[in-house]
């Protein structure tokens, strides 16, 4: 959940949009007065009006649109799965202490391994295609689904759970009705995080395999073409923006769906 | 309807409850009440089937209790707690009626007559968190009604509100109270219990065990001014308060 610091809720709405339009404002400020000054190197990094107009110009390339619109659809896919799988995984690791306990030590041995250092491997094993991309965004994004899953559940009051074991209902009918909504906030926390990671897996894959099409195939070899600085950092401001809407947009709906959650732990603290 | 006989629970390190016996009988409201800590809530979880006691039996119609046993509802003290969030004030009351096997329109009707009930119809669209607290255990009390249940179990249902609200939830659960609803209410106020019950069931401090077995000699109208200035109420407050007290240690919070 987003917490505000006490500071911070001092500002209006409005004022928090303002400050953060004034950060960006400045940085593209400073980076357009080193390249024109000559400070910086235009080869190395052109100024932002060159690489903003350029990714603006990207928009109508359809070459470039399918690129990200294959992005995308690989980030799709593999968040999709990793959801579900991690959703379900967790709905019986946290529902089946003596199976959690279990499956525990694996967990937390895979866990840490950074799943960039896979792209070679699952590239070797299943190519460079749709597969391997999926496969490495699955990996990474299952993580923080799963182990919210989990901790959400850990967290489901006692008390609502022995309220409808009164009235009569199972295990299963209690896990559906009362775990997994109560749980749904953490869940949606942990979709949320695992968005962000898909998008650098996504985009990562791409470029390290170099195959295919993508966003990151776009970065990739446009490293090598003629303009490349102004081509990457376009291709990367993309990609940013991408993250960007991906993060408000969830971000919003955790809002809209999950009132009740806000209200209830404003209301207890 | 239910009877108890020899009932014991014992916790790691204590005893909660040893060779608690009672009857109950169909229709009757029966306070339990007595000093914190001997066992009453121990007992209540008993008869709804959510502990096991290490000793002896519970049978309600004839049948052992060994886990929860249909037409059963509990209103619990911690009404914020067992209504869940995310469902409307109605949703809440119709949800458990699926176990009743009844249609969704049936259902959303059924909560909303147990809503008129207790006074809370146009509060039926809103969230339990937007709501007070009394306004809150009205709505699982509402739960617990439009369910039907045989029998009603309260567990210190109105210890998380203030004087004012607790007495209205007191006349509301008198007037609701259904002919035939069996209702067991635990509480440590003695007042209340003799207010609220046909009989006053006192148990002892630790191990706990049925002290004081009293019936409850108030006309079945009662109202909380002209009910506790009846001479049977003061001299019933006064004896149950005495068992109470006696078996707590000096200066003990009750």
């Amino acid at each position: 959940m987003t917490t505000h610091n006490p500071r911070s809720r001092h500002l209006s709405r409005t004022g928090r949009w303002l400050r953060g339009i004034a950060g960006l404002a400045i940085l593209v400020a400073a980076s357009e007065v080193l390249g024109r000054a000559g400070i910086v190197d235009k080869t190395y990094l052109p100024p932002a009006s060159t690489i903003l107009s350029r990714a603006i110009g990207l928009a109508a390339d359809p070459d470039f649109m399918a690129n990200v619109l294959a992005t995308i659809k690989a980030w799709a896919l593999g968040l999709a799965i990793a959801v579900g799988a991690g959703v379900l995984l967790g709905l019986l690791l946290g529902g089946l202490p003596v199976v959690g306990t279990a499956v525990r030590g694996v967990l937390e041995f895979l866990r840490p391994i950074p799943s960039v250092a896979l792209i070679p491997l699952v590239s070797l094993l299943l190519g460079t295609g749709l597969a391997t991309e999926t496969t490495l965004i699955v990996y990474a994004a299952i993580w923080p689904v799963l182990f919210n899953t989990i901790y959400g559940l850990q967290d489901v009051d006692p008390v609502a759970k022995e309220t409808l074991r009164t009235f009569g209902f199972g295990k299963v009918a209690i896990m559906w009705r009362v775990s997994l909504p109560a749980a749904a906030p953490f869940i949606a926390t942990g979709v949320r995080l695992a968005a962000a990671v898909a998008l650098i897996l996504a985009v990562g894959t791409e470029i390290l395999s170099g195959f295919g099409s993508g966003l990151g195939i776009f970065i990739g070899q446009a490293e090598q073409g003629l303009d490349g600085a102004r081509d990457v950092l376009a291709g990367t401001v993309w990609a940013g923006a991408l993250g960007l809407v991906i993060n408000t947009v969830l971000v919003q709906c955790e809002r809209r769906l999950f009132r009740w959650h806000a209200a209830q732990s404003g209301g207890r603290s | 309807m239910l009877q108890i006989e020899k009932l014991g629970h014992y916790y790691a390190d204590h005893t909660a409850l040893e060779d608690v016996n009672l009857e109950v009988a169909e229709g009757e409201l029966v306070s339990i009440v007595g000093p914190s800590g001997c066992g009453k809530s121990t007992l209540l979880r008993c008869i709804a089937g959510l502990i096991r006691p290490s000793q002896g039996r519970i049978t309600l119609n004839g049948r052992e209790i060994t886990d929860v046993p249909d037409n059963l509802a509990v209103v619990f003290q911690d009404y914020s707690r067992s209504l869940l969030p995310w469902l409307t004030v109605r949703d809440n009351v119709a949800l458990p009626l699926r176990r009743r096997g009844r249609s969704k329109s049936e259902r959303q009707a059924a909560a909303l007559g147990a809503l008129q009930a207790v006074g809370l119809a146009d509060a039926a669209h809103k969230y339990p968190w937007q709501l007070s607290g009394g306004m809150q255990q009205r709505v699982s009390i509402a739960r617990a009604l439009a369910y039907q249940p045989a029998l009603l179990l309260m567990d210190e249902p109105f210890g998380s509100v203030d004087a004012q609200t607790r007495e209205d939830l007191e006349d509301l659960v008198l007037r609701v109270r259904k002919d035939g609803m069996t209702i067991l209410l635990v509480t440590h106020d003695i007042d209340e219990s003799v207010y609220v019950g046909d009989r006053v069931i006192v148990l002892d401090r630790a191990p706990g065990r049925v002290a004081a077995d009293l019936a409850v000699g108030l006309p079945s109208a009662r109202d909380q001014i002209s009910t506790r200035e009846l001479p049977e109420f003061v001299h019933m407050r006064a004896e149950v308060g005495r068992l109470v007290r006696g078996q707590a240690p000096p200066g003990a919070v009750l």
